[in-house]
């Protein structure tokens, strides 16, 4: 972030998730310590012809949520959950956004695959099921024009309060989730926003979303034990689930809410992005890129690694990924990578590619407000190279002041953020 | 802009449907040779329109090494070779770089569409085993940011904004908010390209496509007759750095000065509200330390639909005056380029700045007496003022702007 | 089915990953590595699913990786092969 501007602090007031086995935060944190996990069988479509047939899939009814027919004809399900969350996140944060210079309002919106659900229905129709490279016309949905370039996304996020401020769709691959919040904090800290809605959201359970990842086997084919086939940083685990969700936050000039009274989830202290120009699916194994973004993160909320209660994890289950990660924060946070509780929500939401980094925020929060840490589901067997305080299948209480997060994407973004608690 | 950095342009490269390398694409911009024409990658003979701005003379074999081919989509081809020719222009040998204080940060709309069709086509025609190892990357958002970070071993930040036709400028004004931040050096900017059969026809369902068969009445910017705008594919990749490290390592040239940047969204459908376009140029202008008086061309975003051509003008009336300040759209000779967009212009923007001379916007004859727009048509006109804006409107109610000063 | 020829590989390998200097038609490239030509794991692993839709040889995802030469990926296609007609 720019460092020239460390007079103004960004807080986060509001919060609204969406996960898979959590439709709402309070839902959300309990699964997270609840020992239980929502990776299942995938129920969207037949995977009988898929490599991997397990997924993280959320109980979500649009109508249910409040989203009129028009809204859910429009918006891909992506856009629904993203609306969803947000609505949450600004009645959490009790702003009165009314009240605001719109002008002062932006968003920063994180996806990986934007509206690539509507994509493929879409495409099934038009192209008659791969038969017609030159699709019909006459099956164009008026909304396929919002599928192939997907400024609806953060547009509608927007409409939500009429911010007329800053909006952007920040779309880093995995890293998306923790970079939107990144870029809201920075266009906070340098005065051209208070007040942000940031977070991510991504709905990737379709047939060609799973079927590229089968390609370069980085999903599990565990399919025989879906509830325990994520499992980072285990010594059997053999590649990600797949899954959907989304988080939205109403981050806020810290002046500001406190001038109101707000309740602070967490103060955004430190962000910074790295990327390791190494290869676009490829982690290299000395995991010196994350490292560098975790001790920038550090350095901008001006912490030592000492001071991190704890850490959140990417932990996808991948077996490079976890290997480059343990190298990464042994790197970064020397002898106190050994001693530092860190753990991966992603055993028990699965991955969901953009929307994760920022659900993983929001149980970065969360874990400030209770003092617990979610544990690693299903790590029963260590991996004898992944040799740290994983936080194995039990969460565990503990007082949690300052958390960081970290994230690694296709295309070679490597993330870091710190989050820490507000007096 | 204000505060001590000055973020400057030390190098560009231009991949557009009437000229590849940024002095092919001036020259036919002050020709009006355009790159408008029936479309050729497929017969869209049975579809509503049937234009595009195409880059055809185009071969990624001569310019990109042969394992690029097969992971890559025509818009990551034309972006990474946008890169190499920014790169040799800044006086960075392409591929030599091997630094983490050099980061990018580019702009997509559509991603690599007619790469991920074809994988869309394998899967439910052939089977999941038929889809490339590549889709997983191929497609999506950020992949020209991560592409053109391994070429050139740039490890510095790296981001993809997303805000159809705005993001371009936002890419660019990233890029500068990250030079003050500390990153020496940015490659920025955008190149879209959806000319496959899918990707061309779900252009058409945003409403402002045109119907007009004939491509010089096709896209007629600000003309009482306009109908519509053309897609077409390209963009441009800028370096951008501060100016203490441009002249630190002896860059061969600075192009200008980008000075200011600024983005605004429009209110709610319905909420009776104006929208925001001209809080996005004076924004700019401000941050920019200038006034509107300072300003010597405005290089339009130029939708071509006319309720939107109308407000566009009414918010360069609003900011500059009647008949205030010129206006042109190089745009009319290329379609509208998405995320390519917006940089394209800045680069336009540059070449005018430099030889003195505002290009004509090509094909529209006759705007509006209402408009009190000053667009310069015909011939290309004089410039009085070493300083650009360059506005961008994204749909939904993205509006970006940037000055850019010689 | 009959045994592959170096040459068949070699031109699944181009088709699914690229060109590379030194791996001329008809030249001695049984044991360039795949490393000095330049192909990474995903050139393999697509290599391996072309061999599945072309030819029908199916090699095991784990060990299609674990190929340095083009020799050694040459005799894991065979081997497939030979164990098909085995069967």
């Amino acid at each position: 972030m720019d460092t020239s501007a460390r007079g103004r602090r960004v807080v986060m007031t509001g919060m609204g998730v969406r996960s898979p086995g959590g439709i709402g935060t309070k839902e959300f944190w309990d699964l997270l310590t609840s020992g239980r996990t929502a990776t299942r069988p995938i129920t969207f479509f037949d995977a009988g012809p898929f490599r991997s047939r397990v997924a993280a899939e959320a109980d979500f009814d649009a109508a249910a949520e409040g989203l009129t027919p028009r809204e859910i004809r429009r918006m891909d399900r992506a856009t629904q959950f993203a609306v969803a969350c947000t609505r949450d996140a600004v009645a959490d944060s009790e702003l009165g956004f009314d009240a605001l210079d719109p002008f002062r309002v932006g968003v920063s919106l994180g996806t990986a695959v934007a509206s690539a659900t509507s994509l493929e229905t879409e495409y099934v129709i038009m192209s008659d099921a791969g038969r017609d490279w030159t699709v019909d016309a006459a099956y164009l949905s008026p909304h396929m024009f919002d599928y192939l370039s997907p400024g609806a996304m953060p547009a509608e996020v927007a409409w939500t309060v009429g911010a007329q401020g800053p909006v952007t769709m920040v779309s880093d691959g995995c890293t998306s989730g923790i970079d939107a919040v990144g870029h809201a904090a920075q266009l906070i800290r340098e005065g051209t926003a208070d007040v942000v809605l940031a977070g991510a959201t991504d709905t990737p359970i379709s047939p060609i979303v799973v079927a590229c990842f089968d390609a370069i086997k980085a999903t599990t084919p565990r399919n025989d034990d879906p509830e325990h086939a994520s499992r980072p940083f285990d010594r059997t685990r053999n590649g990600f689930v797949l899954a959907e969700g989304a988080a939205m936050f109403v981050l806020e000039e810290y002046e500001m809410a406190r001038a109101r009274g707000a309740r602070i989830y967490a103060e955004i202290g430190g962000f910074a992005t790295r990327c390791n120009a190494y290869h676009m699916t490829g982690l290299t194994k000395h995991g010196r890129e994350m490292a560098q973004a975790i001790s920038l993160a550090l350095g901008d909320a001006r912490l030592d690694p000492g001071q991190v209660s704890y850490v959140n994890a990417h932990g996808s289950g991948t077996r490079q990924n976890d290997r480059h990660e343990t190298a990464a924060f042994k790197r970064a946070l020397g002898e106190h990578a050994y001693r530092v509780p860190i753990s991966s929500i992603k055993s028990i939401i699965g991955h969901s590619l953009g929307a994760i980094g920022s659900i993983e925020i929001a149980a970065c929060a969360l874990a400030i407000q209770h003092n617990v840490v979610p544990p690693t589901a299903n790590l029963c067997e260590p991996d004898p190279e992944c040799d740290l305080d994983y936080v194995p299948l039990t969460a565990r209480e503990l007082p949690v002041d300052n958390v960081l997060t970290v994230g690694s994407g296709f295309g070679g973004f490597q993330s870091a953020m710190v989050l820490r608690a507000v007096a | 802009m204000s505060g001590a950095v000055r973020t400057v342009i030390t190098g560009m490269g231009v991949t557009a449907p009437n000229g590849l390398g940024t002095e092919q694409y001036w020259r036919a911009v002050l020709d009006r040779h355009s790159g408008i024409r029936e479309m050729t990658r497929f017969d869209a003979s049975r579809y509503p329109y049937r234009l595009a701005g195409q880059i055809t003379d185009f071969a990624a074999e001569d310019h990109l090494p042969a394992k690029l081919l097969p992971q890559t989509d025509v818009s990551t081809r034309l972006a990474l070779t946008a890169a190499d020719w920014a790169f040799a222009d800044a006086g960075i040998e392409p591929g030599t770089v091997d630094d983490d204080r050099m980061g990018v940060v580019t702009s997509n709309a559509t991603g690599g569409f007619a790469f991920t069709h074809g994988e869309f086509r394998k899967l439910w025609r052939q089977g999941g085993e038929y889809v490339s190892v590549y889709e997983s990357f191929a497609w999506f958002y950020a992949v020209n940011t991560g592409q053109i970070s391994i070429r050139n071993g740039l490890r510095g930040p790296g981001a993809a904004l997303v805000a159809e036709q705005a993001g371009g400028l936002d890419a660019l004004g990233h890029a500068c908010r990250s030079v003050r931040a500390g990153t020496e050096l940015l490659i920025s900017g955008g190149v879209d390209s959806a000319l496959d059969p899918w990707g061309f026809i779900s252009q058409f369902a945003g409403g402002r496509v045109s119907v007009e068969p004939d491509p010089r009445r096709a896209f007629l910017p600000f003309d009482a007759a306009a109908s519509g705008y053309v897609p077409g594919e390209g963009g441009a990749l800028l370096v951008i750095e501060s100016e203490e490290a441009a002249r630190r390592r002896r860059a061969p040239r600075i192009h200008g000065e980008i000075a200011g940047y600024a983005a605004t969204f429009d209110p709610p459908p319905g909420s009776g509200r104006p929208p925001a376009l001209r809080q996005a140029a004076e924004r700019a202008i401000a941050q920019a330390g200038l006034r509107p008086d300072d300003i010597g061309v405005v290089f339009a975003d130029a939708s071509g639909v006319p309720e939107l051509d109308r407000a566009e003008a009414a918010a360069i009336r609003d900011l500059f005056g009647p008949q205030g300040v010129p206006v042109t759209a190089p745009k009319a000779l290329t379609g509208r380029l998405y995320a390519g967009g917006g940089p394209l212009d800045v680069v336009t923007a540059v070449l005018c700045l430099r030889d003195g001379v505002i290009p004509p916007t090509a094909h529209t004859t006759e705007v509006p007496g209402s408009y009190q727009l000053d667009l310069v048509l015909e011939e290309p006109r004089e410039l009085s003022s070493p300083t650009a804006l360059v506005l961008a409107r994204g749909r939904h109610g993205f509006n970006s702007a940037v000055v850019v000063r010689a | 089915m009959t045994q592959l020829s170096i040459d068949d590989l070699r031109r699944v390998l181009v088709d699914c990953a690229g060109e590379r200097e030194g791996l001329a038609v008809g030249g001695d490239i049984a044991e360039l590595t795949f490393e000095e030509l330049g192909y990474d794991s995903l050139a393999l692993i697509e290599t391996a699913a072309k061999l599945k839709q072309r030819f029908d040889i199916d090699i095991e995802d784990d060990k299609v990786v674990t190929a340095e030469t083009l020799g050694a990926l040459l005799g894991l296609a065979n081997a497939a092969v030979a164990q098909e007609a085995g069967r």
